[in-house]
């Protein structure tokens, strides 16, 4: 076995380990550790698919903004074991049902699935960095990645109107 | 990738290691010399010459105090804040370009631990990573002290972020490339990037300063508020590893400001020295010894910067909570957003102007 391989194999092995944790530890903030831990793993996905751009933009986005603002929450929740009451049994059987069909859902859709296949001669192993794919996403995907863009300002502007102290509310 | 270079490369990353440690560790020293010198005092004077044994001393100090876990804690996490503090700390120095090439029989050894064409955006996602270790340890030591103070921190590190990147943009839309490396080569000749980024090279340090919770913005840690912020429950070498972490933080900034716009290792009359060294010693040692002054000019603006922080913080009193964040989301993003626009406009327009008439 060569060394992608091999690491290929370690890090889903640690993928899969730590999303697993994600669901079963009983402390939120080790959930959220768990999860940060996961896309570190994914990550490395990345970088051995030789996208490095993506890699570096996964941990900025979503280990370094995301994530952060999950454990503020989290933490101001105070989740501690006073809160174990909420967890009825209809609640697990209804998290077991939803659990249990979307894992149906992706396995057929895994089964049904086509993996594309790629010549080792023609392909080109560059594709991932971040020149060709700015020069993919400015010159051939230039109106959805606009539009994105346009997205994405509405979002904030939708967030600073609901983030913003109206006349007359309290000051606190 | 053969042996000789895998060795090679091993030899670079341990160097730059041990020299990010060793520099931190003498910013102790020198923040204290410093902090005498503008108080008009001696500093540190009895261990060693002029004090240089301190930072030992305190080290052997901290490692020999009593390791205290608070009973209700969480022991784990308690553990892995500061542990997470020191290692995004370190991380980052991986890709910060120390100096030119490097000739050992006919082997070109670039003196950088990895040259990455995402330099400047790995950098980037370490430094985003730093809120972790205070979070994680302020929560764990289940103090509400500790965790207002790791809130504050988490709110500020993300906050002043927003404004780096955007100070960061501007600089990538000249250089058009994310490579350090590449960064500071575009830089030879004294194009250094300060006399075409004044405006980003302000917000980028106010911001770096915020990032590494220096006064005037270390609130964090704010005693007259919050007892001693995140790090309250915190003794012993755990505690030496925040403070330690925040050292490292200051000469990876530093470094990385002398990077981006300072010009590195470039210095004026480079190329002069260059060409009396080659044809003095033959050009392999030549060669290196112009890359070991290249190195060291590098260091001694990494140092300058590292004195910048400490002067400030003995000049400046501290800014109140609602002051740091209306300065870093008010003005810092429109001042940050305003240069990018200008940048683009001379690039597009100014640029081939001037390149016209020039020629």
């Amino acid at each position: 076995m060569n060394s992608t391989v091999s690491f290929f194999y370690f890090l889903s092995f640690l993928t899969i380990l730590s999303a697993v944790m994600v669901v079963v530890s009983r402390n939120p903030i080790h959930s959220v550790l768990y999860l940060i831990l996961t896309f570190f793993t994914l990550s490395g996905h990345y970088i051995l698919l030789n996208a490095q751009f993506l890699a570096a933009v996964n941990i900025i986005v979503y280990a370094g903004a995301i994530m952060v603002l999950f454990l503020f929450v989290i933490m101001f929740l105070n989740m501690k074991q006073d809160n174990e009451e909420s967890k009825t049994n209809l609640t697990k059987v209804a998290a077991t049902i939803v659990g249990g069909t979307v894992f149906i859902i992706l396995f057929g859709a895994y089964r049904k699935s086509v993996i594309p296949t790629y010549s080792p001669e023609t392909f080109d192993s560059q594709v991932g960095m971040i020149e060709n794919l700015g020069h993919l996403l400015f010159r051939d995907y230039l109106l959805p990645f606009e539009l994105i863009s346009i997205l994405l300002l509405v979002a904030m502007v939708g967030a600073v109107m609901l983030g913003k102290r109206e006349i007359g509310e309290r000051h606190f | 990738m053969d042996l000789t270079e895998f060795l090679i490369k091993t030899a670079t990353i341990f160097v730059v290691f041990v020299l990010t440690l060793v520099i931190a560790m003498y910013s102790t020293w020198g923040e204290r010399k410093v902090a005498g010198f503008i108080q008009d005092r001696m500093g540190p004077n009895r261990a060693g010459w002029g004090g240089l044994l301190q930072p030992l001393a305190d080290a052997g100090k901290m490692f020999f105090k009593e390791d205290f876990i608070p009973a209700l804690a969480n022991k784990w996490l308690f553990i892995a804040g500061p542990s997470l503090a020191m290692l995004t700390a370190l991380l980052a120095s991986a890709v910060i370009p120390f100096g030119s090439t490097f000739k050992i029989n006919n082997h070109e050894v670039v003196l950088q631990g990895v040259e990455s064409n995402i330099g400047i955006l790995y950098v980037f996602g370490v430094v985003a990573l730093g809120v972790y270790g205070i979070m994680v340890g302020g929560w764990a030591s289940n103090n509400k002290f500790s965790l207002l103070g790791a809130i504050r921190a988490a709110s500020q590190n993300i906050s002043y972020e927003v404004a780096m990147g955007l100070s960061l943009i501007a600089i990538l839309m000249m250089s058009s490339s994310l490579s350090l490396g590449e960064i500071v080569s575009q830089q030879h000749g004294g194009n250094w990037n300060i006399f075409y980024q004044p405006l980003g090279f302000i917000i980028f340090i106010t911001c770096s300063f915020a990032e590494c919770n220096r006064v005037p913005f270390d609130l964090p840690e704010c005693e007259t508020e919050l007892v001693g912020g995140y790090h309250t429950e915190y003794g012993s070498m755990k505690l030496g590893f925040y403070l330690f972490a925040e050292y490292i933080n200051m000469f990876i900034s530093s470094a990385i400001i002398s990077v981006l716009y300072f010009g590195g290792y470039n210095y004026p009359g480079m190329d002069w020295v260059y060409s009396q060294l080659t044809q003095a010693l033959g050009g392999i040692t030549g060669h290196n010894i112009a890359t070991l002054i290249g190195t060291g000019v590098f260091f001694g603006k990494a140092i300058f910067f590292i004195f910048f922080y400490m002067w400030v913080r003995w000049t400046i009193p501290r800014f109140r909570y609602d002051q740091l964040m209306n300065l870093g989301w008010k003005k810092l993003i429109p001042l940050a957003i305003f240069n990018i626009i200008i940048t683009g406009a001379a690039v597009l327009f100014l640029k081939p102007m001037i390149t016209a008439w020039l020629n």
